[in-house]
C-alpha cells in the first residue's frame, strides 16, 4: 500500500493520546486500522499523523459487572474476542459475524462504532442494547446513548478530540434475551441489512422489547413500532409486529449494487421477526 | 510399469510457497531499481487534450512522466491480436493512449520515481484535460444503430461476425420439429482476481544492448514473441523473458499487456531497472476480464424428444479493444461445442464480436466452453422440462453412444473418446439420485424451494493442432517443446515451454519422467518460465500442459532412453534389443544376464565421456522434442448439485455437489481432484456471486473486492468427485485436459439447480448471479 506520506505516532497512555490529538495536526486515532488503513490505501482519507492507541492496555478488555451493573469493554477490545465472551448474546453473534477470521482478529469495536459505517454490525447492536458509550478529550470526559452518538452515514456525536474509552452494555439477566439476524453482503461481509432485538419474556408475554435495524438505512434505526407492537403481548404476535417496521426506517433507505431499497425493504421484516424469535427462544432460556 | 503416474504425491512446489518463499516478480529486486506507476483514465470514454506534468516532476524523487505520444515517439508498437477469424477488423491499440481514453484503467501516462510512494503521490498531480465522450455499453445494444462509435474504423462497433455449422440442417430441423424451445440468456462479465497481482520488471543492459523482462505471464515465450516482433522492438536474441513463480492465472496472464512494454521501455529509456506492481484496483480496471455473452438459443426436438436441431445467436462483448486472443473465445472455442454429449445432426451458431468502453474480455478459466456448456445445458435442460422427462433420462436419449468414437460433430470438432453413458451410470451412483429425487418431492410437499441440477459437459482442451488453428486464425502454433538433460551423474534438468502458475507441473511432469527413464522422482528438476533457459514454448492454457507439454517430454525421454539403451548395449557387449530399464533396481540390464548391468549414472556418465561410444552415437545425453497434437482431448463431465432457497429472503445455499468426470488417464489424482475441486468453486461462483457491473457511464462499480463477490471457502459443501478414465488416443500419456472442466461444469449444474428450485412457481430461467435480491424478484414476480 503506498498511501501519502504521515507521521506515526504511539501513544503509550490514555492520557498521551488525548494530549497528542490535541498538538497534532490533521491527526486520527489508529485502532485496528481495517477501515482507515484501507481508506488511506485509495488514498480517500489522508491524516497528517496516525496516533496508535493500538498498545493502550487499559482500552482493551471486557470487565463484566456484577448484579444490574453494565458489562464495560474498551474500545480496543477485538471483534473476535467479543465473539468468544460472555457479552450479552447479540453482540456475540453480531461480533462473530463480522468479516472474516483476519478483520475478526485486528478489528476493533471501538474503531467500528466511531467509523459508524451504515452497513456495520455492531452500531445496529448497541443500539438495541441501549449501550452508552464514554469519550474523553483532554479536560472532559461525558457519556453518550448509543441512539445519541450514530448521527448520520459515518457520522457520529464524537469531536474531533475524543477518544472513545468504555462501551457500557446491560447485563442480561434471567428472562431477558437478545439475537442479531443479518443478510451478508457476498463480497465484504458487512450487512446488506441487520436486525437486533432485545426481549424480556414475563410468563411468555414480552414485557419489554428493544429492537434496531442498520443496513438499509444511513445510520443504526431504533424501532419504536415494532418494540409497542410487541409489548405486552405473546411471541405470537412476533410477525405482526416486525412488520411495523417500515414505519420505523422511514423513507431515506440505502440503494446499491448489492440490494435496492424495494429490497432492503422487503426483506427487513424477515430479519426483525427473525431477530425476535431468536432472542425470545434465549429469553425463554 | 508406472512406478509414479496414476498415483497421489504432494505437490513438490508447495513447501517453498507454504514458507513464503516463492520467488514472485514483485519480490524480485535489481540494484538501482525505479518505480513505475500509471495514470489511468477515470473515464470510459474520453479525448485526451493535453497532459501537464511540470507539477509531478518537481516532486523529489520524480525520474520522468511519459505520455503515449512519447512511446510512440520512442519507438514502441501497437498491441497485435494474436487470432484473427476472417474479416475481423482490429482497433488500433497503444500501450499508453495518445489522444483517448476507451475504458476506465486505459493508460494514459507514465511516472518514473526513486520509489512507490512518491510514484503515487506524483501520481496525483499529473494533470490531464479530459474531454469525456459519450460510451457504448452491452454486447448488444452497442451494435445498435445510434450507439456511441468507439473506433471511426470499425462500424456499429461490431469487429467481426462468425459462423458455423450447418444452417440448412439446422433450418430443417426447426420446420419439422415437434417441439421447439427458446431462451434468451447473459453470461455475465466476471473478473478474474487471481490471488497475485499482475507485475513487470526489466533490466536493460546498455553496453550488451540487451534486455531481461520478469513478467507474471502463462506463456513468457509468446510474449518475447510479441515484444520482439510487435511493441518493443528488441531481437529476440537479445530478449530474455523469464516468469518466474507466478500465483494464479486463470487465462488473465495470457495476454500481451500494455505494462509488459511499458516497463522495459522505461528500463531502456532512463538506463535503470525498473518495475510496477499492480495494485489491486488496477487488476480490477486492467486485467483482461471474462465471459459476457448475450445470447438467444432455439433447440428443435422430434416428438420423442430427440434433439435434432439448434440454433445460437450471440453478441459476444470484448471490451474496448480486441486483446490477445479475444477473437478465439467466443469462435472457435465455443461454436465449435454446441453439440455437447449429444447427437445433434442441425446446429448452426452465429456470433457478432462488439466492442464497448469496457475493460478487454478474453480468455478465462473454461475460456468459451463454459459459454458453451451453459447456454446449451440450459436448453437442455427446458427441453426435458418441456418433454416431461427426467432430465438425466432425458440426456441418456440424446448422448454419442459409446461406440460411436471418433465422433464428428457438425461443428468441426471430431471428439476422441468418451464413455458418456458410464458417466451418467457412475454419477447416479455417488450422488444417489433416485433417492435425492424423493427427498425432493417431500421437501417440496412441505413448500420448501428445493432444486436438484444436472449437466452434462464437453471441452476441447489440449490446444491445439497447429495447423487447425492456423486455418481457424491463429497467428500462431500450439505445439509444444520439451528438453531432456541427463547430467553426468544422471541427475536430469527436464525443460518445459509449459508454465506453472499453480498446475503442479513440477511434480507431475517429473512423475512422467520418473516412469519413463525409470529413476527417482527426486533426481529430476522440472524448468519452466524462462526463455533463457527453455528452448520455445506456448505457455499454459486450455488445459494443454499435460497433453501437450507432458508429451513433448515423453517424447524426448523415449529419445534419450533410446540413446542410453544403445551406449549401454555397446558397453555391456550385447543387442539394444535385449536391453532393459529394470524397475527393481533402478539398472540398466540385459535380458537373462546375471550381473546387475549399469546403473543410470554409469550410463549417463558413459555418454558424457564418450571413451566408448557406439559408432553412430554422439557424446552428450539431451534430447528436445517438439510435440504437435493431432487433436485435441475431450474432456467430460456429468455433474450434480442440490439447492435450497431461502423463500422469504431469496437466498441460495449450495448442500451438496457431486461431479464426475472423464480426464482420461490421470497422472496425479490429488493434483486432478485439486483442480477439479478449485475448479467447481470457480463456475459456483459464477452462479451464485460474481458479476463485474459497470454502470451506464461505464464506470467498473464493482472496482475492489469490497464489492466484487468472490467465492468462499464456509459456503460450499464437501465437493464429492469421482471418474471414469476412458484414454485419449491423440497423446501418447492418453490424458485429456483436467484444469478447467469444474469452472465449464460448475456454472451450469447451479444454474440447473436453482432453476430447478423455483419450477413449481412455473419459473423456467433465471439470470445469474443468483443474488438473494435476483431470486427474491423472481419469487415475488411468480406468486
Ligand atoms: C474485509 C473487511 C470486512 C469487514 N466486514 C465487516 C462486517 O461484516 N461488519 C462490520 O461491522 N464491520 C466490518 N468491517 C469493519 C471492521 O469491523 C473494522 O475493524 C472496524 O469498522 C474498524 O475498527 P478498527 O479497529 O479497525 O478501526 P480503525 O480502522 O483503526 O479506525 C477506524 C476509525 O475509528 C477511529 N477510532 C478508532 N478507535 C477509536 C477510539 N477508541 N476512539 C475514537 N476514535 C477511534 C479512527 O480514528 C478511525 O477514524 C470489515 C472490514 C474489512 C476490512
Amino acid at each position: 500500500m503506498y498511501p501519502p506520506n504521515f507521521n506515526y505516532v504511539r501513544a503509550g497512555s490514555v492520557a498521551e493520546a488525548l494530549s497528542l490529538i490535541a498538538s497534532e495536526d490533521d491527526a486520527k486515532f489508529l485502532a485496528g486500522g481495517h477501515s482507515l488503513v484501507p481508506a488511506m490505501k485509495l488514498r480517500l482519507d489522508a491524516p497528517g499523523t496516525l496516533i496508535d492507541i493500538g498498545r493502550i492496555e487499559d482500552l482493551r478488555g471486557i470487565a463484566y459487572g456484577s448484579g444490574d451493573e453494565n458489562d464495560c469493554i474498551g474500545p480496543l477490545t477485538t471483534h473476535a474476542t467479543i465473539a468468544s465472551s460472555n457479552l450479552a448474546s447479540a453482540l456475540v453473534e453480531a461480533a462473530g459475524g463480522i468479516g472474516d477470521p483476519q478483520v475478526r482478529n485486528r478489528g476493533t469495536i471501538g474503531g467500528n462504532i466511531a467509523h459508524a459505517d451504515p452497513a456495520s454490525d455492531l452500531p445496529t447492536v448497541l443500539t438495541a442494547l441501549e449501550a452508552s458509550i464514554r469519550v474523553e478529550n483532554p479536560s472532559n470526559a461525558r457519556n453518550i446513548d448509543a441512539a445519541n452518538f450514530f448521527t448520520g452515514l459515518f457520522e457520529t456525536s464524537l469531536e474531533e478530540n475524543e477518544l472513545i474509552t468504555v462501551i457500557a452494555v446491560p447485563r442480561e439477566g434471567a428472562g431477558t434475551g437478545s439475537a442479531y439476524a443479518k443478510l451478508f453482503n457476498p463480497a465484504s461481509r458487512y450487512a446488506v441489512v441487520g436486525a437486533c432485538a432485545s426481549v424480556t419474556l414475563n410468563n411468555g408475554v414480552v414485557s419489554r422489547a428493544r429492537v434496531a435495524v442498520g443496513g438499509l438505512t444511513p445510520m443504526a434505526t431504533r424501532c419504536g413500532s415494532v418494540e409497542a407492537a410487541l409489548e405486552g403481548r405473546s411471541t405470537d404476535a412476533i410477525k405482526e409486529a416486525s412488520a411495523q417496521v417500515a414505519s420505523d426506517v422511514g423513507d431515506d433507505i440505502l440503494e446499491d449494487i448489492h440490494a435496492s431499497a424495494e429490497y432492503r425493504l422487503g426483506v427487513i421484516p424477515v430479519y426483525v421477526e427473525r431477530a425476535l424469535q431468536a432472542a425470545c427462544a434465549r429469553a425463554a432460556g | 510399469m508406472a512406478k509414479f503416474v496414476g498415483k497421489s504425491f504432494k505437490r513438490v512446489e508447495d513447501p517453498r510457497f507454504l514458507q513464503g518463499q516463492g520467488k514472485y516478480v514483485s519480490n524480485l529486486q535489481r540494484p538501482g531499481m525505479a518505480y513505475v506507476a500509471i495514470a489511468r483514465s477515470p473515464h470510459a470514454h474520453a479525448d485526451i487534450k493535453g497532459i501537464d506534468a511540470s507539477a509531478a516532476l518537481e516532486l523529489d524523487g520524480v525520474v520522468a512522466v511519459f505520455t503515449g505520444q512519447d512511446l510512440i515517439d520512442g519507438g514502441v508498437g501497437q498491441l497485435p491480436c494474436g487470432w484473427v477469424v476472417p474479416d475481423c477488423k482490429i482497433p488500433e491499440r497503444w500501450p499508453v493512449v495518445p489522444d483517448r481514453a476507451r475504458h476506465v484503467g486505459d493508460a494514459v501516462a507514465v511516472v518514473v520515481a526513486d520509489n512507490p510512494y512518491v510514484a503515487e503521490d506524483a501520481l496525483e498531480l499529473i494533470e490531464v484535460d479530459y474531454e469525456p465522450l459519450p460510451v457504448s455499453m452491452g454486447a448488444r445494444a452497442t451494435t445498435e444503430y445510434r450507439a456511441q462509435q468507439l473506433h471511426a474504423e470499425i462500424p456499429n462497433n461490431t469487429a467481426y461476425s462468425w459462423a458455423l455449422g450447418d444452417e440448412d440442417g439446422m433450418r430443417r430441423a426447426f420446420a419439422e420439429a415437434a417441439h421447439v424451445v427458446e431462451l434468451d440468456l447473459i453470461n455475465q462479465r466476471l473478473i478474474p482476481n487471481a490471488m497475485e497481482p499482475r507485475a513487470c520488471m526489466a533490466e536493460w543492459d546498455d553496453t550488451m544492448e540487451e534486455m531481461t523482462v520478469w513478467t507474471t505471464s502463462q506463456n513468457p515465450h509468446p510474449i518475447r514473441l510479441l515484444l520482439s516482433g510487435f511493441t518493443l522492438g528488441i531481437p529476440e536474441n537479445k530478449l530474455r523473458v523469464i516468469s518466474p513463480d507466478v500465483g494464479g492465472g486463470f487465462g488473465s496472464k495470457i495476454f500481451h499487456y500494455p505494462e509488459e512494454i511499458i516497463v522495459p521501455w522505461v528500463a531502456r529509456a532512463i538506463n535503470r531497472p525498473a518495475k510496477w506492481v499492480a495494485t489491486r484496483s488496477e487488476s480490477f480496471m486492467t486485467d483482461s476480464q471474462g465471459r459476457d455473452h448475450v445470447t438467444n438459443v432455439r433447440m428443435a426436438m422430434d416428438a420423442t424428444g430427440t434433439i435434432t436441431g439448434l440454433h445460437v445467436q450471440t453478441w459476444a462483448d470484448q471490451g474496448a479493444y480486441l486483446s490477445t486472443f479475444a477473437p478465439l473465445i467466443p469462435t472457435a472455442l465455443s461454436i465449435t461445442l454446441f453439440s455437447g454429449l449429444y447427437k445433434i445432426p442441425g446446429i448452426w451458431g452465429e456470433m457478432k464480436g462488439t466492442l464497448t468502453n469496457t475493460v478487454p474480455v478474453d480468455a478465462y478459466r473454461g475460456a468459451g466452453r463454459p459459454e458453451a456448456s451453459y447456454l446449451l445445458e440450459r436448453i437442455v435442460e427446458k427441453g426435458a422440462q418441456k418433454m416431461g422427462m427426467d432430465p438425466i433420462a432425458f440426456r441418456r436419449h440424446n448422448l454419442i453412444p459409446a461406440d460411436e468414437f471418433p465422433y464428428q460433430t457438425p461443428v468441426a470438432f471430431q471428439y476422441d473418446s468418451g464413455n458418456y453413458q458410464g458417466l451418467f451410470d457412475k454419477l447416479e451412483e455417488i450422488s444417489g439420485y433416485g433417492d435425492l429425487r424423493e427427498e425432493q418431492k417431500a421437501k417440496r410437499a412441505e413448500g420448501k424451494l428445493w432444486g436438484v441440477g444436472v449437466s452434462g459437459c464437453i471441452e476441447a482442451s489440449g490446444p491445439a493442432p497447429s495447423a487447425v488453428a492456423g486455418s481457424l486464425g491463429s497467428a500462431v502454433g500450439f505445439w509444444e517443446s520439451g528438453t531432456v538433460r541427463v547430467h553426468p551423474t544422471g541427475k536430469v534438468t527436464a525443460l518445459t515451454g509449459s508454465h506453472a502458475h499453480g498446475q503442479g507441473h513440477e511434480t507431475t511432469f517429473a512423475q512422467i519422467l520418473a516412469d519413463e527413464l525409470n529413476i527417482p522422482l527426486e533426481d529430476i528438476e522440472v524448468v519452466h518460465g524462462d526463455t533463457g533457459r527453455v528452448p520455445f514454448g506456448m505457455g499454459t492454457y486450455g488445459s494443454r500442459s499435460a497433453a501437450v507439454g507432458g508429451s513433448a517430454l515423453v517424447r524426448s525421454a523415449t529419445r534419450v532412453r533410446e540413446k542410453m539403451t544403445k551406449i549401454a548395449a555397446h558397453q555391456m557387449e550385447s543387442r539394444p534389443e535385449d536391453v532393459y530399464f529394470d524397475d527393481e533396481t533402478g539398472n540398466i540390464r540385459v535380458q537373462g544376464a546375471t550381473d546387475e548391468g549399469m546403473s543410470f549414472f554409469e550410463v549417463a556418465l558413459a555418454a558424457y565421456t564418450a571413451h566408448d561410444l557406439p559408432p553412430d552415437i554422439e557424446p552428450g545425453l539431451e534430447e528436445t522434442a517438439f510435440f504437435d497434437p493431432s487433436n485435441f482431448t475431450f474432456p467430460n463431465s456429468a455433474h450434480i448439485a442440490v439447492v435450497s432457497i431461502d423463500r422469504e429472503t431469496g437466498e441460495v445455499t449450495l448442500e451438496k455437489y457431486f461431479g464426475v468426470d472423464d480426464v482420461g488417464n490421470v497422472i496425479n489424482p490429488l493434483i486432478v481432484d485439486g483442480q477439479l475441486v478449485g475448479g467447481v468453486a470457480q463456475g459456483v461462483g459464477q452462479a451464485l456471486w460474481e458479476h463485474g457491473i459497470y454502470g451506464e457511464d461505464g464506470q467498473l462499480l464493482t472496482g475492489s473486492m469490497m464489492d466484487y463477490a468472490m467465492p468462499r471457502a464456509d459456503r460450499f459443501p464437501q465437493i464429492e468427485t469421482d471418474r471414469i478414465e476412458t484414454p485419449s488416443p491423440t497423446n501418447p500419456l492418453g490424458v485429456k485436459g483436467a484444469g478447467e472442466m469444474g469452472t465449464i461444469a460448475g456454472t451450469v449444474t447451479v444454474a440447473n439447480a436453482v432453476v430447478d428450485a423455483l419450477a413449481p412457481l412455473g419459473v423456467d430461467h433465471v439470470e445469474m448471479p443468483f443474488t438473494a435480491e435476483r431470486i427474491w424478484q423472481t419469487i415475488q414476480a411468480h406468486s
